[in-house]
């Protein structure tokens, strides 16, 4: 039991220390999990807290900023990625995480999920995806399964989900990977490398929504639903190797996409430093 | 543009001026995306800024384009976006966020013809109430209105000014006219303006809240990345930026943004009056219209109409108190306007018994016309 006591100190001196608990999430959410493993990727990078930036959207997950102990701003439905683009830009030595929903990041914010995406702009986007809105109360989202229940698909959902990791990598996402919150050690690994990475970077950790998504689907508590993610996920590597028939119903796992790339804010830069000494030289 | 060898003279459009205006006033961030007739600020922008170690970014659309403003405005640059109707309606929600965190930015609508996808290369001004009204919520705005190229680069300066003192998004209201119209103008020297920066914290960063409720209303501002950790939300907050839902804190902080607005107004009205000593008929307009008030009262003075014109530079927040002392010797007043009637009802609530108002309205597109406003001056003599 060591690990845990150590890592909850960690995580103490990375919370706001007055006013914000307890907090916004249902007894067994995964959002803890996740809010866990970023703390920790953050830690072990040995960064300062004065130097990152958390933004958020709307939804449960985007509820996260408000008890971490750095420079936030939670946003308006959607648009996290291109306020973060602002701060980013204004502040490039600045880290700069978002922190969004499946809705929030695909469906709302799509646009700029992609276009930052092709800008590649150096920021870590950590999407957690429940396959549903939780925050509203259980409507169908652009990652819900075909025929799946929410309360806006009574009759199971007709239309087809988005799969995160095509999306970013076909806009141009140099980091794209994918984490549970059940394989906690995996997800802080990505989380750091996404941080680490010059470029834009998406983890896409599946989460757990059993308020809502697990109760309409019949998947089980919080538990059981965490416990499907331990069965059905498959590393990549693993992943490779295997024919697709054996990966039907699985999912990948780890980092499944990285490439170097110009990055927006260094190019940026360097047209700001042609310019300006041009005109010293004038 | 055309610059004169041996003098700061220069021949500039209205979209132009207001790029100048920017620079001047120390904007070094920019996100826009391409509407007519407001893009040749963005076009200035991205060949500017870059030359100033300044930042130019073209969004993916109007939502990301203010969204990006605020994020650098808080990140602490001086921050502005240039759009027209269309776009405007898109920045709405986000202009009312920057308003509930308190985040300086400029928001510049050259305003074009209405409602909808409207008429892109045609003058409107149906956007004066959307730009006191739009964003959902109880909200105070400020918004400046220039009339000629060189008011194009004063009222930017200003409105960045204004923003930076209040923390608060202002709105320059131009228009197509004015926007793509040239004159000439002496760009003002370094000083030669007052430029005004937003007030940083000098409390350690324990102490520091974001959005204190001050005796001068106004908190300092801190930036992100610069030793002070905060909270920034647009959902009801109190002054640390953490979510409330106790009454006493909402009210609180409604109050503050309405206050710190209200309470120093007198900082932020700005009004030209012209012939206005003996008027007994008076012309209300702004924009574009005034500068056809001014020349349809300089014949009608002619024919020894007592007529004057008052043009507000300022048109949020309205200048009640002032207009009605200057109605007080006033009969009649021509509200002239290209719209179907916004400001006239502002001032028929604010007009004195004794003040009979008149509606000149236009909305096909067009120029009001000196011509248009001396005829109406005459019917109602």
């Amino acid at each position: 039991m060591q690990r845990i006591s150590h890592d909850s100190e960690i995580t103490h001196e990375y919370l706001r220390p007055k006013k914000k608990f307890p907090n916004v999430w249902c007894a067994g959410c995964g959002n803890g999990i996740i809010m866990g493993a970023l703390i920790r990727a953050i830690h072990n990078l040995g960064l300062d807290k004065d130097e990152i930036a958390v933004v958020s959207g709307i939804g449960c997950s985007s509820r996260m900023p408000v008890y971490l102990d750095f420079c936030t701003l939670h946003t308006t439905h959607g648009r996290a990625i291109a306020f973060a683009t602002g701060v980013k830009i204004a502040k490039p030595h600045m880290k700069v995480i978002v922190i969004t929903g499946d809705g929030d990041a695909l469906a709302i914010g799509g646009n700029h999920f992609i276009h930052a995406s092709r800008r590649n702009i150096d920021m870590t986007v950590i999407l957690v995806n429940n396959k549903i809105y939780g925050m509203t109360g259980g409507q169908a989202a652009p990652t819900t399964p075909s025929g799946a229940f929410a309360t806006t698909a009574p009759y199971g959902n007709h239309e087809k989900q988005f799969d995160v990791v095509n999306l970013a990598v076909g806009a141009g996402a140099s980091y794209v990977s994918r984490g549970t919150v059940y394989h906690v050690v995996q997800l802080e690994k990505l989380i750091q490398g996404a941080i680490s990475k010059k470029g834009f970077a998406v983890v896409d950790v599946f989460s757990n929504c059993h308020t809502y998504y697990g109760r309409f689907n019949k998947e089980g508590d919080s538990v059981a639903m965490i416990s499907w993610m331990k069965k059905h996920a498959m590393p990549i590597q693993a992943a490779k190797k295997l024919p697709p028939e054996k990966l039907a119903d699985k999912f990948v796992t780890g980092l499944i996409h990285e490439t170097d790339a110009s990055e927006f804010t260094e190019e940026y830069q360097k047209l700001i430093d042609r310019l300006t000494k041009k005109e010293a030289a004038e | 543009m055309k610059k004169d060898n041996n003098s700061n003279t220069r021949l500039l459009q209205g979209n132009e001026a207001c790029v100048h205006g920017a620079l001047y006033a120390g904007v070094r961030f920019f996100a826009g995306y391409p509407i007519t007739p407001s893009t040749e600020i963005a076009e200035g922008m991205a060949r500017e800024l870059p030359k100033l170690g300044g930042k130019f970014i073209q969004m993916e659309d109007e939502i990301g384009s203010i969204a990006a403003v605020i994020g650098a405005s808080n990140a602490g640059l001086k921050a502005m976006t240039a759009t027209s109707g269309p776009g405007y309606s898109l920045m709405v929600e986000n202009i009312g966020f920057g308003y509930m965190t308190e985040t300086p930015c400029v928001i510049i609508n050259v305003q074009r013809g209405g409602p909808s996808t409207g008429l892109p290369t045609k003058i409107g001004q149906a956007d004066t109430m959307q730009t006191r009204w739009g964003p959902h919520g109880d909200n105070t705005a400020i918004a400046v209105a220039p009339s000629t190229v060189k008011e194009c680069f004063e009222e930017t300066v200003r409105a960045v000014n204004l923003a930076e003192r209040f923390r608060t998004p202002v709105t320059v209201l131009s228009d197509e006219v004015l926007g793509h119209m040239r004159e000439m103008m002496v760009m003002p020297g370094d000083g030669d303006l007052e430029v005004i920066d937003r007030h940083k914290p000098d409390v350690p960063s324990d102490w520091y809240k974001h959005f204190e409720i001050t005796p001068s209303l106004v908190s300092a501002m801190a930036s992100f990345g610069e030793g002070y950790r905060y909270n920034i939300s647009g959902l009801t907050h109190d002054e640390d930026g953490f979510p409330t839902a106790k009454p006493a804190e909402i009210k609180a902080k409604l109050n503050k943004l309405r206050r710190k607005i209200e309470r120093f107004a007198d900082e932020i009205y700005k009004i030209e009056t012209y012939k206005m000593d003996d008027a007994h008929i008076a012309v209300f307009s702004y924009g574009t219209v005034g500068r056809s008030a001014q020349q349809a009262i300089q014949i009608a003075r002619q024919s020894r109409i007592k007529v004057g014109s008052i043009r507000p530079l300022t048109i949020w927040p309205f200048p009640d108190e002032k207009l009605r002392e200057m109605l007080t010797g006033v009969r009649k007043v021509i509200v002239a306007e290209l719209n179907m009637g916004q400001l006239i009802r502002e001032v028929q609530r604010v007009a004195p018994r004794h003040t009979e108002v008149f509606p000149l309205q236009r909305y096909d597109g067009e120029v009001m016309t000196p011509q248009q406003i001396l005829d109406r001056i005459r019917e109602v003599k």
